[in-house]
């Protein structure tokens, strides 16, 4: 068993015009020292997934079913108690958007010190300097002064860092880092993911990161799942999802985006038509109302879900075109497209 | 690009906002957001305008659109100066102008339909059309791709790429000669934020249209601009065909820039050679003196801290504004463009 576990996990919102189905049966695993890239369109259950590992839809509306192992404890069946005593220690995450998550009327310095004084019994002071250090860590320049700045005193690339300062206060085995760096300017970010690496390398934790920008994922992931209509659709090495991607999602997202480190293409190929409703999420293959191969699979696109199939290679893709097919497309129609027009 | 007259000429167009204190307002300081830019744009092109967040993008947006009044320097339009007209005289020029948002939510009246929220540019300019106002907004909503029996729907049964062309439509209605298009990508998904690109770069076509276009995304404006501009703290640093902007960058500022995107190739994240900035971007409550940039460049001599560096044009068009710019490029971006000169 791996260090985190999650088998089939469902996150079900009922609200007044239907079910809306967030998670649809998401399973996969994570060692400490890796890192997970979790990449999918808006919408697609990111955030909610692991809002639901930490535990935070326990008591609300939300009907979850499946099981998240984290170092042999199971947390779907278990008490809000108990999850809520791993948060900050066993894991921790960084949320979507900074300004949100920090109490504007507490200044970032006691933030961080409440933080660690949860899981740790130490005085203040002692507290007080873990947060000066922590925040000279995330590069904050003049921590001792800046400790005692309140949030909104802060530019976002420094809240950010402050964010993750709280998130790392107790030495997280599992770090759930939601679109962390979506928000800033691109030289900030680059700031960010190394320090996320450092400090990964360092205590040698897990690390989930979710994004839109596959160039996020190129530089920190080990693994890659993609997210489409609240499932996975492909699953697998980072290097196997950027160079031998079998699924016409993948191929539609890696089409979709400009790229610095090559030739400027004509024309984007973008994904035709919009994301689905998680209401009426589409039969059959959830994806084929957009797909381009939807008539290739002799009706059953809309009628049958694929399953999460294993390739030759090793990595799971939920499509149903038989497998010497979607090798050829990607060979011969896609990948040449991709890489030269 | 054409060799003509520009369409629109800004020279050392500034915009300092007051900062005022106290009962009678007074003001004690001025937010340097424009100071003192220059620049063309020519009929026909696109010209790309990136920088970090509070750079002074979307004011230079609105100052040459005249949404704002400049503090200083001049704005002319077809050879016209409008840096002080009247709301009244600029009547007529807003048809010529328009300007596209980011966000394709907020800037839409949701309790209005899509047929009211198009045509409404035709009834407050009072134009007349061949065969009725309907019709017109049904031949518009069909360009941008949008169903002409979209008309009695709201804004809130679209997807977000669905409203960002609506809000495209809406601008194109009165066949514009110029469209600022502040970030019209980055509040989509990667899926949709290509559909929208190749739109403008049809529209762009078939109806002769120049842009500016405004985005913080490095490599979203490669695709689209035919001459990018480089912001750093209200001050244009570089410009240059992209040609020349992407592969051989001048200031260190868009060398730093470019080294931060991240790129998505995983086997690349090893060899990658990035600059490291250090801080964040200073206040433009106070920049610092001569070379802004001086305080984050490591190239940065006595000379950087005394004397501002003049923006200057080379023989091969390039403009740069450094004492000590970098001629051996050290471009995250392709080496092939570089060899196609
Ligand atoms: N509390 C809730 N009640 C009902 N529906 C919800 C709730 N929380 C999330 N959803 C729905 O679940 C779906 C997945 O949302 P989620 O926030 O996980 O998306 P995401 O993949 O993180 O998207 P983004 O990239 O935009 O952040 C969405 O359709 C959302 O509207
Ligand atoms: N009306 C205003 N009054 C005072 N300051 C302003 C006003 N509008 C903008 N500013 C300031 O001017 C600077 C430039 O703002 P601007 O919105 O042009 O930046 P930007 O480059 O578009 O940034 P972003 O990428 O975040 O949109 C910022 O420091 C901003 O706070
Ligand atoms: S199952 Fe059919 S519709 Fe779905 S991704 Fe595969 S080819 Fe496309
Ligand atoms: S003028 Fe000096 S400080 Fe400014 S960018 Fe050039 S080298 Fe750096
Ligand atoms: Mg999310
Ligand atoms: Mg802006």
């Amino acid at each position: 068993m791996s260090f985190l576990d999650v088998k089939d996990l469902k996150i079900h919102f009922p609200t007044d015009d239907g079910v809306v189905k967030s998670v649809d049966g998401l399973t996969f695993g994570l060692e400490r020292g890796q890192t997970l890239g979790i990449v999918g369109e808006s919408g697609s259950g990111k955030s909610v997934t692991s809002l639901g590992i930490l535990g935070l839809h326990k008591g609300g509306r939300a009907k979850i079913s499946g099981e998240i192992w984290l170092d042999g404890e199971e947390l779907v069946s278990a008490p809000a108690e108990q999850v809520r005593g791993l948060r900050g220690k066993k894991m921790a995450m960084i949320f979507q958007d900074p300004l949100s998550s920090m109490h504007p009327y507490y200044t970032v310095g006691h933030q961080i010190i409440e933080a660690y004084r949860i899981h740790n019994a130490v005085s203040k002071q002692v507290a007080r300097k873990h947060a000066v250090d922590l925040l000279g860590r995330v590069g904050i320049p003049e921590p001792g002064k800046r400790v005692d700045s309140y949030p909104h005193e802060f530019s976002g690339g420094m809240r950010q860092r402050a964010m993750i300062a709280m998130a790392l206060s107790c030495d997280p085995e599992l770090l759930i880092a939601d679109e962390p760096t979506t928000a800033l300017d691109v030289t900030v970010q680059a700031q960010i993911l190394d320090l996320m690496r450092d400090l990964q390398r360092e205590f040698n934790s897990a690390l989930i990161i979710i994004t839109h920008d596959l160039g996020v994922v190129a530089e920190l992931a080990d693994d890659i799942l993609v997210m489409y209509g609240g499932k996975c659709v492909e699953y697998g090495k980072t290097d196997e999802i950027f160079y031998n991607p079998e699924h016409p999602y993948t191929w539609g997202l890696l089409g979709s985006m400009p790229r610095l480190d090559r030739e400027p293409t004509e024309r984007l190929l973008p994904i035709k038509g919009s994301p689905p409703s998680l209401i009426n999420v589409p039969p059959g293959c959830a994806f084929h109302p957009r797909c381009p191969y939807a008539d290739r699979t002799e009706g059953r696109a809309s009628t049958e879900v694929p399953d999460l199939a294993p390739t030759e290679r090793g990595h799971l893709v939920r499509c149903h075109m038989p497998r010497t097919e979607r090798r050829s497309l990607w060979e011969n129609e896609i990948k040449p497209v991709l890489e030269t027009q | 690009m054409s060799e003509n007259e520009p369409l629109l000429s800004v020279r050392n167009v500034e915009k300092h906002f007051p900062v005022t204190a106290g009962l009678f307002k007074k003001q004690v300081a001025a937010v340097k957001a424009v100071d003192g830019i220059s620049f063309d744009v020519f009929k026909g092109e696109t010209l790309g305008l990136v920088g970090e967040s509070g750079c002074g993008k979307s004011t230079t947006g609105r100052l040459v659109t005249r949404l704002l009044e400049p503090t200083g320097g001049s704005v002319e339009f077809e050879g016209r100066d409008i840096t002080h007209l009247s709301q009244g005289k600029l009547r007529p020029l807003r048809r010529d102008m328009q300007m596209i948002f980011q966000d394709p939510y907020s800037s839409l009246n949701p309790r209005h339909t899509v047929g009211a929220i198009v045509g409404a540019p035709f009834r407050i300019q009072g134009v007349r059309t061949e065969n009725g106002v309907k019709k017109a907004v049904q031949d518009i909503l069909a360009l941008v791709g949008l169903n002409p029996e979209h008309y009695n729907r709201y804004p809130h049964e679209f997807s977000g790429g669905q409203r960002q062309r609506i809000g495209i439509a809406r601008t194109l209605a009165l066949k514009p000669k110029l469209i600022i298009a502040d970030e019209p990508v980055s509040a989509l998904d990667v899926s949709i934020q290509a559909q929208v690109v190749n739109l403008l770069e049809d529209l762009q076509k078939e109806l002769d249209l120049t842009y500016v276009v405004i985005a913080h995304d490095l490599s979203v404006v490669r695709h689209i601009s035919d001459r990018v501009a480089v912001m750093y703290l209200g001050k244009i640093v570089e410009i240059a065909d992209r040609k020349r902007l992407y592969s051989s960058p001048m200031h260190p500022y868009t060398n730093a820039l470019l080294s931060a995107v991240p790129v998505p190739d995983p086997k690349a994240r090893k060899e990658r050679e990035r600059i490291r900035l250090k801080g964040d971007v200073p206040s433009p409550l106070n920049p610092p003196p001569a070379c802004r940039f001086h305080t984050r460049c490591w190239k940065a001599q006595e000379i950087c801290k005394t004397v501002e560096p003049p923006l200057e044009t080379l023989a091969s068009g390039h403009s740069v504004a450094c004492h000590f710019p970098e001629n051996a490029p050290v471009a995250a971006a392709t080496a092939g463009e570089a060899g196609k000169d």
